[in-house]
C-alpha cells in the first residue's frame, strides 16, 4: 500500500479512530493508554509532515474518497466531479502542520496537567476528535464535508471547554460556545443549500469555476463569512472567546487557538478561492480589514482591564486574529491589481500567514505558562499572586519570551511577521499600519501588567508548599519557546519554504480549480 | 431553526411527482435529488448530537446553581 497516496485520508482517520478506541485501550492500564494516544498523534504528525513536503515540492494533491485511483478525480459525463474530494494545496498543509504540531505539544503538556481519573479518558478521546476535525476542516475540498467537520470541531471543543464540569463558569462558557457554534453552523448549512440549489454541486474548486455571483450567491457569501468570523472570534462576535479560552484547561486553550485558526483558514479559502472572482471583492476585503482593525483595538483594550490571567491572554488572542485578517485582507483588496499585488499585497499575505503560525506558537506558550501558574498557585486572579519569580524563574523566562514575541519585539518570531504586516499595510493605507503598531504597544502594556502583579512583588508565604512543575509540562513549553526564537532568528527559512508557497497557493485560484477539473 | 434549514434543503431537491431515490428496484420515473436528502439526514443526526449536548450542559448548570434563571445574578450569561 502506498502510504503517501492514502495519507490525506489517513491524517483524518487515524486521530478519529484512535480517539474512539481510547476508552477501550484504557482498560489495559494508563501507560498503555498514554502510549496509544502518543503513537496516534505522532503518526498523524508524520503523515502531515510527508504531505507538507510532497505538496510544497510537487503541487496540489487530490484524494477522492472511495475511488479506484484516489489521486484522480471521478468526473461525470458533464464534467461534474462526484464523491467527496480532499484537496490539499500549500496553504492547507501549512495550516494542518501548525494545528497538529500544536496539538502534539499541548498533548505532551496535558500528560501530567490533567489529573488522573476516568475523566482523563474522555479528555483524550475528545482531544483526538478535535485534532481529526481540524485536519479535516483544512484538507476538505467539499463544502458539505466542511460543514460536518465544523460541527465535529464545535461539539468536541465545547465538551472540552466544559471539562471542569464541577465549576459553574466553565459550564456556562461551554453553553455559550455551543449556542454560538450551532447557530453559526446552521447559517453555513443554509449558505451551502443556497449554493447547491443553483449549481447542483458542492466541490469548492468546481463551484469556483461556474459561480455566477447572483444575488443568492452573495447572500451565501455573507452567511459563510459571518459564521466563520464568529468561529474565529472576531469582534463583534467575540463574546464566547474570553469565556471559552478562560475556562478551558490550559492545553485546551492552546488547541482552541489553532482550532479557531482552522476556521480562519476556511474563511480565507472561501473569500479567496470560492469568491475570488467576485467583481466587488474589494468591498468584501475592506469589510474583513475593518473587522480586523475592530478586533485588534477592542480585543486589546478589553485585555488591559482584565484581572483573570487567562481571560487577559484570551482577549489578546482576539486582538491577534485582527492582525491576520489585516494582512490577508490587504492581499484580498489588491488581488485584481497585479502591480500592487506584487509590490506589497503578497508581502501582506505572507505576513498574515506567518502570523497565523507565530500566533499559534506564542499563544500556546502563553496559555501553557498561565496553566503552570494556575497549576502551582491554584488561583487565576492576578491580584492574589505575588513574587512568583522566586518560585519559578524558569516559567518567568518562558512567559517573558512569549509576551515579548507577541508584542512584536526582536529577536522573536512575532517581530518578523508583524514587520511584514506593518510594511505592506503602510503602503496600502498608512492609517491601518499606525493602528496596528499602537495595538502592539497596548499588547505589551497588558503583559507588563501580568508580569508585575504575578512575578514581581513580595514573596508570599503560602507558596512555600507549591507543587513542583512536572517535566513533561516544562518540555512542552521549552519546545514552543525554542520555536519562537528559531523562527525569529531564521525567518527566511520558514518564509521561503512554507509561507511563500502558501501565499501563492491562496492567490492562484485557477490552480486550485485546475487541480480538480 | 434546524428544522427550517432541513425543510429548505429537502424542498431544494424536490421534483413534483418524484419517487424516493433508491436505485436498486425503483421504477424508472422521475426521482427527487438524492444529495439534499443525504445532507438533511446528516444534519438531523448532527442536530440531535448538539441538542443532547446542550441539554446535558443545562442539566449540569441546574445541578450546580439550582436555577436556570439568568436574572438570578449568579449566572453570568
Amino acid at each position: 500500500m502506498n502510504l503517501l497516496l492514502h495519507s490525506p485520508i489517513l491524517a483524518i482517520a487515524i486521530p478519529l479512530l484512535c480517539g474512539l478506541a481510547t476508552p477501550l485501550i484504557s482498560k489495559f492500564g494508563k501507560n498503555v493508554r498514554d502510549l496509544w494516544v502518543t503513537l496516534g498523534l505522532l503518526f498523524t504528525e508524520f503523515l502531515v509532515l510527508i504531505l507538507t513536503y510532497d505538496v510544497i515540492s510537487n503541487g496540489i494533491r487530490i484524494y477522492t474518497l472511495g475511488a479506484k485511483f484516489p489521486a484522480e478525480v471521478v468526473l461525470t459525463a458533464n464534467f461534474v466531479p462526484i464523491r467527496i474530494i480532499l484537496e490539499l494545496d500549500a496553504f492547507s498543509v501549512v495550516m494542518a502542520l501548525t494545528s497538529v504540531s500544536i496539538s502534539l505539544i499541548a498533548f505532551i503538556y496535558s500528560l501530567k496537567f490533567i489529573k488522573e481519573g476516568t475523566a482523563k479518558i474522555r479528555y483524550y478521546t475528545l482531544f483526538l476528535l478535535l485534532v481529526a476535525a481540524m485536519v479535516g476542516l483544512v484538507f476538505t475540498g467539499d463544502l458539505f464535508s466542511m460543514f460536518v467537520f465544523l460541527e465535529l470541531l464545535s461539539i468536541s471543543s465545547a465538551a472540552l471547554v466544559a471539562f471542569y464540569f464541577h465549576k459553574g463558569e466553565s459550564l456556562e462558557a461551554a453553553f455559550k460556545y455551543i449556542v454560538f457554534s450551532a447557530v453559526g453552523a446552521l447559517m453555513v448549512l443554509l449558505a451551502i443549500g443556497l449554493i447547491y440549489g443553483q449549481y447542483g454541486m458542492l466541490n469548492i474548486a468546481a463551484l469556483a469555476n461556474v459561480l455566477k455571483f447572483s444575488f443568492s450567491d452573495k447572500v451565501a457569501l455573507v452567511l459563510l463569512i459571518v459564521a466563520f468570523a464568529m468561529k474565529c472570534g472576531i469582534v463583534p462576535l467575540h463574546m464566547w472567546v474570553s469565556d471559552a479560552y478562560g475556562e478551558a484547561p490550559a492545553p485546551i486553550s492552546a488547541v482552541l487557538v489553532v482550532a479557531s485558526q482552522a476556521s480562519l483558514y476556511v474563511l480565507f479559502r472561501i473569500s479567496f478561492t470560492l469568491f475570488g472572482g467576485l467583481p466587488t471583492i474589494g468591498i468584501v476585503a475592506w469589510f474583513i480589514i475593518i473587522l480586523g482593525i475592530l478586533s485588534m483595538v477592542i480585543g486589546v483594550s478589553m485585555a488591559i482591564i482584565q484581572n483573570d490571567i487567562k481571560r487577559l491572554i484570551a482577549y489578546n488572542a482576539v486582538s491577534q486574529v485582527g492582525y491576520m485578517l489585516l494582512g490577508l485582507g490587504v492581499g484580498l483588496a489588491v488581488i485584481k491589481n497585479v502591480t500592487a499585488l506584487n509590490s506589497f499585497g503578497l508581502v501582506a499575505m505572507e505576513g498574515g500567514i506567518f502570523h497565523i503560525i507565530n500566533d499559534a506558537i506564542i499563544m500556546s506558550l502563553l496559555f501553557l505558562t498561565a496553566g503552570v501558574i494556575i497549576y502551582k498557585t491554584g488561583t487565576k486572579k492576578m491580584d492574589e499572586m505575588s513574587g512568583l519569580a522566586y518560585e519559578m524563574p524558569f516559567t518567568m523566562v518562558l512567559f517573558l519570551i512569549g509576551a515579548l514575541a507577541l508584542a512584536g519585539l526582536p529577536p522573536f518570531n512575532g517581530f518578523v511577521s508583524k514587520l511584514l504586516i506593518y510594511e505592506s499595510t503602510f503602503r496600502f493605507n498608512p492609517l491601518l499600519a499606525i493602528i496596528a503598531i499602537l495595538v502592539s504597544i497596548l499588547t505589551l502594556a497588558s503583559f507588563v501588567k501580568i508580569f508585575y502583579s504575578a512575578f514581581t512583588g513580595p514573596r508570599l508565604r503560602e507558596y512555600n508548599k507549591v507543587r513542583d512543575t512536572p517535566k513533561t509540562m516544562l518540555v512542552a513549553m521549552l519546545i514552543l519557546a525554542l520555536l519562537t526564537l528559531l523562527f525569529g532568528l531564521f525567518p527566511n527559512m520558514v518564509i521561503d519554504n512554507l509561507i511563500s508557497p502558501a501565499a501563492h497557493a491562496l492567490i492562484n485560484q485557477l490552480k486550485y480549480v485546475g487541480g480538480v477539473l | 431553526m434546524g428544522s427550517s434549514v432541513n425543510l429548505f434543503l429537502i424542498s431544494l431537491g424536490y421534483r413534483s411527482g418524484g419517487v424516493a431515490p433508491i436505485f436498486t428496484n425503483a421504477p424508472k420515473l422521475k426521482m427527487v435529488l438524492p444529495t439534499p436528502q443525504a445532507l438533511t439526514l446528516t444534519n438531523i443526526v448532527i442536530d440531535l448530537a448538539i441538542v443532547a449536548f446542550m441539554l446535558s450542559l443545562v442539566i449540569l448548570i441546574y445541578k450546580r446553581y439550582g436555577s436556570l434563571d439568568v436574572r438570578d445574578g449568579r449566572l453570568k450569561g
